[in-house]
């Protein structure tokens, strides 16, 4: 126990004080920061850099009760932006458009059946906002004045624009129902992509680490002090301790950008992300299934990582673990809208997409408490098969230097570690 | 109270790696062990290390075999360079000593001592990787003697060191073995097995050829070794019957001769055809012992 202390908390040590370590953790959490308060700084940078001139709209209005309406509506809508009629013809508002002295400019008139017909110009297409405030009110003016051409009251009005309500529901019994489905969606979505991030990550370190001991040859020494078997779970253990304490870190900064920020999209994005009515069993979930599809991964991945005697080798090694999480990925993400698909329940039984699978499930459905336990259960057998073989692998695989030609190598590996 | 083999064989498949081995090392001896490369020499070590198990055969070390309860016990130096190349010095020091049983800081003092005995103290906090190969087998030397170890093996302790520092090494291997610890340890380098080893065995293809005390190894072998100075030409005498062979040397010959008998002989033909400076009998060296027994085969 004492051994395995000292090889766990050098795994974690060491990887901690790494530079790279540090710097991707530091990076990673100011960038949950800026994320988070995205909204506030474009809006203050827009603030700094917006001038005068184009908080001003020029309007050519050839029937010149339009622009009066513009006048009053966009005042009261306690818009920054001021309607000004201009008695100058098109080539000479163009021509101040291109010259940068106005922004854009606005006709209007009425066509043939009163109808407002309206062209907006700027220097760029692709210019969205105004042009899209100035068609909103430009559509209300109209409504308003063909309104009182039929005389319609203003009641009237609204109740022929009263929207229906629509609505859809499930007549399955696990199903969650849409509103619940879409509050889940952002949650599911986020801690899956931690999990399959997080697998990918830390088993690509752990056979790198084993690879690294074994090509410096710092191996030999390490396992005649320590049985191979207790090294490898204590590597296992130790990065995989690094690697909580990471999302640990990535967590908090969330929490609290989340807190502290006072933008409106933060809360939209918490509330998109059903952060706000964050349900206890999910996060339970999720870090239940983030620690057993990591040690499914992370086992995987010291056993291909003691096969391979240099670093260079360890992205062919570990190409099977790779296409396992990916495939994995997909599935659920595909599983994300359907989640009562027959195929995502099969694979939720399955060992190693049953990490993402099953969680995606137990997010979105009101599964019955065996089946996520069934899946829990039969990845705590893999896990176990999977560290029993993978020390046996391990023992011998240490030992062996060469090229690796992979399967061929398990088995020589088992007969080395046997003897 | 030793280190005993006893008729361990190793199979690889097909391939026999160590076949009926037998030795037994003293405590306060050093044993040593001489092999071609792929002789057979890393599997014994790692037999005795126990990250092995061998076929047939027994190794006990004071009556018990061994494994990781003996480990503090033991130091282990392996043939290529065994350390993180990114950690520092002082750090993988500490790792690799408290792995062996020791108190953080226990090991701390020891590498100090360590360090300093080296002339290596600037490097502690240095990453090993920005050492030269020298001073990396140095550090590698003294994860192995730290934790003050009762049993020693050192495969190729003197590889990539300069002579001052393989002088530094020997003494202080030398108090090991003074102070009691059983030491086994190969090397390609004759010199160094003839300067430190009471005892040794050449193994060829896991096969032990030679085995015994020093001076046992030399006399069984009866061949001996002939110098003579002289001033004239000396390679004629080389037709007499039980001369093995005659190397020019600068101010003369060596004749390598069957028996001490044919020395009389050389002495009387060389007299005949002149005056002669030097004549010495000498004893064969460990040298000429092993390209014999060991070249021979591969021949």
């Amino acid at each position: 126990m004492r051994e395995f202390m000292i090889i766990f908390k050098q795994a974690f040590v060491t990887k901690a004080k790494t530079k790279s370590f540090i710097v991707i953790t530091a990076i990673m959490m100011a960038s949950v920061f800026l994320f988070a308060n995205l909204p506030t700084i474009i809006d203050s940078v827009k603030n700094v850099t917006k001038s005068d001139s184009e908080n001003v709209l020029y309007v050519i209005d050839e029937s010149s009760v339009i622009v009066d309406q513009l006048v009053t509506k966009f005042a009261s809508n306690e818009s920054e932006i001021i309607i000004k009629e201009s008695k100058d013809s098109e080539e000479i508002l163009t021509e101040q458009v291109k010259e940068g002295e106005i922004n854009s400019f606005l006709m209007v008139a009425f066509d043939d059946e009163n109808s407002i017909q309206a062209t907006y110009k700027s220097m760029d297409l692709m210019e969205f906002n105004l042009p899209m405030m100035v068609e909103d009110v430009l559509q209300l003016i109209q409504t308003e004045m063909k309104a009182d051409n039929l005389s319609l009251s203003g009641e009237e009005l609204q109740t022929l624009f009263a929207p229906i309500n629509f609505n859809q529901d499930s007549v399955s019994a696990s199903a969650k129902s849409e509103e619940e489905l879409n509050q889940a969606r952002g949650l599911v979505y986020v801690l899956m992509f931690l999990i399959y991030f997080a697998v990918i990550l830390y088993s690509t370190m752990i056979a790198t680490e084993v690879a690294t001991e074994k090509s410096s040859r710092v191996m030999e020494i390490l396992i005649s002090s320590v049985s191979p078997v207790k090294h490898m779970f204590a590597k296992v253990l130790g990065i995989g301790s690094l690697g909580l304490f990471q999302m640990l870190l990535f967590g908090v900064a969330g929490f609290i950008a989340i807190q502290t920020t006072s933008s409106d999209m933060a809360e939209g994005a918490s509330s998109f992300l059903g952060f706000s009515d964050m349900k206890v069993t999910t996060i339970i979930y999720a870090v239940v299934f983030f620690l057993l599809g990591y040690f499914l991964y992370a086992t995987l991945a010291a056993l291909l990582g003691s096969l391979v005697s240099r670093t260079e080798d360890v992205q062919q090694a570990i190409m099977p673990i790779m296409i396992l999480v990916i495939v994995a990925f997909m599935i659920a993400v595909t599983g994300l809208s359907n989640p009562d698909m027959a195929y995502v329940k099969y694979t939720s039984f399955i060992p190693f997409f049953a990490p993402l699978v099953m969680f995606l499930r137990v997010g979105m459905l009101d599964l019955p408490l065996w089946e996520p336990l069934l899946s829990i259960g039969i990845m705590l057998l893999t896990i176990f098969i999977l560290g029993w073989f993978g020390a046996r692998v391990y023992r011998g695989g240490v030992l062996m230097y060469g090229p690796s030609k992979s399967l061929k190598d398990i088995k020589k590996a088992i007969q080395l570690g046997k003897e | 109270m030793a280190l005993i083999i006893e008729n361990v064989t190793k199979r690889f498949g097909e391939v026999t790696a160590v076949d009926e081995l037998t030795l037994s090392v003293d405590e306060g001896t050093m044993y040593g062990f001489l092999g071609a490369n792929g002789a057979g020499k890393t599997t014994t070590f790692r037999m005795i290390l126990g990250l092995l198990n061998a076929d047939e055969g027994r190794i006990t070390w004071n009556n018990k075999p061994i494994g990781y309860e003996t480990s503090p016990e033991i130091g282990y130096l392996p043939e290529e360079r065994g350390l993180y190349p990114k950690m520092k010095v002082e750090e993988q020091l500490i790792f690799l000593g408290r792995l062996r049983g020791m108190k953080k800081n226990d090991a701390k003092m020891s590498l100090k001592k360590w360090l300093e005995r080296m002339e290596i103290s600037h490097y502690a906090n240095k990453k090993v990787e920005e050492l030269s190969k020298g001073n990396q087998q140095k550090i590698q030397v003294i994860a192995s003697l730290m934790h003050n170890p009762r049993l020693l093996i050192l495969d190729e302790p003197f590889s990539g060191l300069d002579p001052v520092n393989v002088e530094m090494l020997k003494e202080a291997i030398l108090e090991f073995r003074n102070d009691g610890a059983t030491i086994v340890f190969s090397s390609h380098r004759m010199d160094h097995v003839e300067e430190l080893c009471e005892q040794l065995s050449i193994i060829d293809h896991g096969k032990q050829i030679v085995s015994g005390t020093l001076r046992d190894v030399k006399r069984s072998f009866g061949k001996q070794n002939i110098r003579i100075h002289s001033d004239f030409d000396l390679s004629r005498l080389g037709n007499i019957a039980g001369v093995n062979s005659v190397v020019k040397s600068i101010e003369g010959a060596v004749y390598q001769v069957e028996s001490e008998s044919i020395a009389d002989k050389l002495l009387n033909a060389a007299l005949e055809m002149g005056p002669i400076r030097h004549f010495s009998i000498e004893e064969p060296s460990l040298q000429d012992i092993f390209i014999e027994k060991v070249g021979k085969k591969h021949a």
